[in-house]
């Protein structure tokens, strides 16, 4: 197998064993009933997708979760003016199951108040690592026990929708810095949040800097172009890839439009649509996330993020001293963006890491 | 550093709330999702065939696939058992399945059976092994690995119409831990009706008293419960083989020609064979890599575990994390490691002290007999030194004598000419002796 081209998500790019024979079938034999097989077991057993949402206060995160899933995940917070902003970020988590045409998905939302409102928002982006790494560690202690659970409960994060502010200039330190340090351990999708804030030349504009510091400073953003399988999921991906990131608006009050009643934002100039696409990118975003793109997050997830972050973990507990803190994740946020720590995450994240060389990198 | 301050704002577990939707969301596709990347990496299906030799297993994996398998009849002078696999990879739509077929070759054909079981659970045993450590590794590509995993065993029973041979009880009790058995009655068409329901009754009668756990088809999920429920009780599966096609009617169909008639192989009041095509194939394939992979897998990477010396908790019960152990082993083999260097240093430290010793013994044997022969060449030489003067002086006597003598003879005869004396003097010094005896004899 090529160690530098090694896609994460299942392909059919095995070796075959050395004495593999292709047969031909005279008849139908019925093997393709796997696939309902699969169907009727994963609809038994359901799905489960967990998603981060990561902006400053005011960009409209909680409409976009519920405008996104169509329910009030939760109440669109407003903070209200007696209440402080809170001191340290903290993370809340919200699980629902909801169920359609009799597909269960239990989902789950992290929100992140407080992110980037403080006046020194130097390493606001800790917390938000440990809590990815935390599922990640979660996940890793189940499978190595013994007598492990048929099926491991999955917390971990799939995807880290990042809102931008629509500034309409550039990447703004903070950004990068976090998507920097992101976008190594999470599939990352950045969006253009209240995007009616710009007309569609300050957003074309906006967007094409944006790819630009992208570029600029190595950030690889969902679909990352590695994983690109095969020629089909390359032309898709690509043409994901120019738009990205989506400048969208959420709304969650229907108003009436040409008879119609559609999910919008009413202002005096007229009625924004969330679904029409003239208006605004939500329904890429839609699609990309859960239409079609859900199973391949959870895809590179498991097979990629968890992956780094198992052999980083196995790698360093040799070299870390066994302590109480076991499971202390306090050294994982300080050497994931560090240059020099263990070689399972350098500092640029292609070379090395997405190409996985082996047993050279570890000593 | 900030603290992760973690919220759950409603209970994660037990379940969380059901939330109604207010519009299509569209995950609807998500099983879609998942069959289409399942279809791109492809499936694995492997399939252990017990039985005697010449009982049909070849044949009837060319039936049940509908295709020729590249084999050729198996020797009856096998040695001991040996698992043969072979891989093939077939295609129905775009389904691609990598189908693996063990053959346990020579199966009942020793004198001794005693071992006849070993080699078998030996290879699914072995098989299991790479799995898990493949899992194990740090660096580690599971979604590429090829499974080699047994996923279901056909256990081919000889239709005596009796009862099952103890060779038979014995081997499924030692799989039925291992693997998904299915037991089958070979060449089905040998037996009678009445007395292959009398067989039945009594191969599953045996199977039970004796604890022996074959498969059973899943009857928890609606959709293929009763089909299933109905399969389990027409258990086992009394199948023919047959590749070769026949004219029935104004069909071909597949079937084995006699002279009192045809024994059509997808008639269902022929043989079982539709039947264990469909829970094998159709129905349950998936069920079975599933149990591989959950119930026998886990309980070999249990058994696997626990004897390698790693626990859960220890009686303290505080969780041992599965690292720790490692760590400790790690760290008990390092320090072994050390030990046995240290070992091997000080042993070659000893034995280079042994040879220095000898070297020095011999070297100081040297040095004694150089010294010996140094001592032994001087006393020669002092001798020769000896014998030298000793000569020496006798010859400065002999000169003085013969200066003496003719001093003498110069006196005697200072007429004589100097030739003659000269030549007395040659003469002298020929027969000077005889000279100095004359003058001394007067």
């Amino acid at each position: 197998m090529d160690p530098l081209r090694q896609s994460p998500s299942p392909s059919s790019s095995r070796a075959s064993s050395p004495r593999t024979l292709p047969c031909e079938m005279l008849g139908y034999v019925g093997i393709e009933a796997v696939l309902d097989q699969l169907k009727i077991k994963a609809m038994k057993m359901g799905f489960e997708f967990n998603i981060m949402v990561v902006g400053q206060s005011g960009l409209g995160k909680s409409t976009m979760v519920n405008t996104l899933f169509k329910s009030k995940m939760w109440k669109s917070t407003m903070p209200g003016l007696g209440v402080p902003t809170p001191q340290t970020l903290q993370l809340q988590s919200v699980t629902h199951v909801i169920e359609e045409s009799g597909v269960k998905l239990k989902l789950t939302v992290t929100d992140t108040p407080g992110f980037g409102d403080q006046i020194n928002n130097d390493k606001c982006w800790d917390p938000i690592l440990g809590y990815i790494n935390e599922q990640y560690e979660q996940y890793l202690q189940e499978e190595i026990l013994i007598t492990r659970q048929r099926h491991i409960p999955d917390t971990r994060v799939h995807c880290c929708v990042y809102f931008v502010p629509p500034t309409g200039h550039c990447l703004r330190p903070l950004d990068i810095e976090f998507l920097q340090r992101l976008c190594r351990t999470v599939n990352v999708v950045p969006v253009i949040a209240r995007a009616d804030s710009l007309t569609i030349e300050e957003r074309e504009a906006f967007r094409h800097r944006i790819q630009e510091n992208l570029k600029t400073h190595g950030i690889e953003v969902y679909p990352q172009k590695c994983f690109d399988e095969d020629i089909n999921d390359k032309i898709l991906n690509s043409k994901i890839r120019e738009r990205i990131p989506f400048a969208v608006v959420g709304a969650d009050r229907e108003h009436i439009v040409n008879g119609r009643c559609v999910l919008g934002r009413k202002t005096k100039w007229g009625i924004i649509e969330v679904e029409n696409m003239a208006h605004c990118e939500f329904p890429l975003l839609r699609d990309l996330l859960i239409r079609s793109h859900l199973q391949d997050l959870k895809d590179i997830t498991h097979n990629v993020h968890y992956e780094n972050y198992r052999i980083f973990r196995l790698n360093e507990s040799h070299v870390l001293p066994r302590g109480p803190g076991w499971v202390n994740l306090a050294p994982a946020p300080a050497s994931v963006p560090a240059p020099a720590g263990p070689q399972a995450t350098p500092g640029p994240p292609k070379v090395g890491w997405w190409a996985k060389d082996n047993s050279d990198e570890e000593c | 550093m900030a603290a992760t301050d973690l919220e759950r704002f409603s209970n994660a577990e037990p379940e969380p709330r059901s939330l109604s939707l207010g519009g299509h969301v569209g995950f609807d596709s998500l099983p879609d999702q998942l069959v289409s990347k399942s279809v791109t990496q492809g499936f694995s299906f492997n399939i252990l065939c017990v039985g005697e030799t010449g009982i049909g297993k070849s044949t009837l994996m060319n039936t049940l696939f509908n295709t020729t398998f590249e084999t050729e009849e198996a020797s009856h002078h096998e040695e001991c058992v040996r698992l043969w696999p072979q891989t093939y990879d077939l295609q129905e739509s775009n389904v691609q399945l990598k189908l693996t077929i063990v053959d346990a070759v020579g199966f009942g054909d020793q004198i001794n059976k005693d071992e006849s079981y070993r080699p078998i659970v030996d290879y699914i045993d072995a098989q299991f092994e790479n799995y898990l450590q493949e899992e194990l590794k740090i660096r580690r590509s599971l979604f590429d690995y090829h499974d080699t995993r047994i996923h279901v065993c056909l256990y081919f029973i000889t239709p005596t119409g009796h009862s099952l041979k103890s060779l038979d009880l014995v081997t499924m009790k030692k799989l039925d831990s291992k693997v998904n058995i299915i037991p089958i009655i070979a060449k089905a068409d040998t037996i009678s009706k009445s007395e292959l329901h009398k067989f039945k009754i009594k191969i599953m009668g045996e199977l039970v008293s004796n604890g022996v756990q074959i498969y059973q088809f899943p009857t928890d999920d609606e959709a293929v419960a009763e089909i299933n429920a109905v399969m389990n009780a027409h258990l086992p599966f009394a199948v023919v083989g047959s590749t070769e096609e026949v004219k029935v009617g104004n069909k071909l169909v597949r079937a084995r020609q006699y002279p009192w008639g045809v024994v059509q192989v997808e008639n269902e009041n022929h043989c079982d064979f539709v039947k264990l095509r469909e829970m094998l194939i159709r129905v349950n394939m998936e069920d079975l890599r599933e149990q591989t992979h959950s119930r026998h897998y886990e309980l070999y990477r249990r058994c696997k575990l626990e004897e390698m010396g790693f626990q859960d908790s220890d009686g303290d019960s505080q969780p041992f994390s599965l690292q720790e152990t490692y760590e400790a082993k790690r760290k008990e083999f390092l320090s072994e490691l050390q030990r046995k260097e240290e070992e091997m240093r000080q042993m070659f430290v000893h034995k280079v002290k042994e040879t220095e010793l000898e070297l020095k013994e011999k070297e100081r044997e040297l040095h004694e007999k150089f010294e010996h022969l140094k001592r032994v060449h001087q006393e020669e030489k002092r001798k020769v030194e000896e014998k030298r003067r000793e000569l020496e002086e006798e010859t400065n006597a002999f000169n003085r004598r013969k200066a003496a003598v003719e001093a003498l003879q110069s006196q005697a005869l200072p007429a004589t000419s100097q030739q003659p004396l000269r030549k007395d003097k040659d003469k002298k010094k020929g027969s000077g002796w005889s000279s100095i005896y004359s003058v001394t004899i007067p």
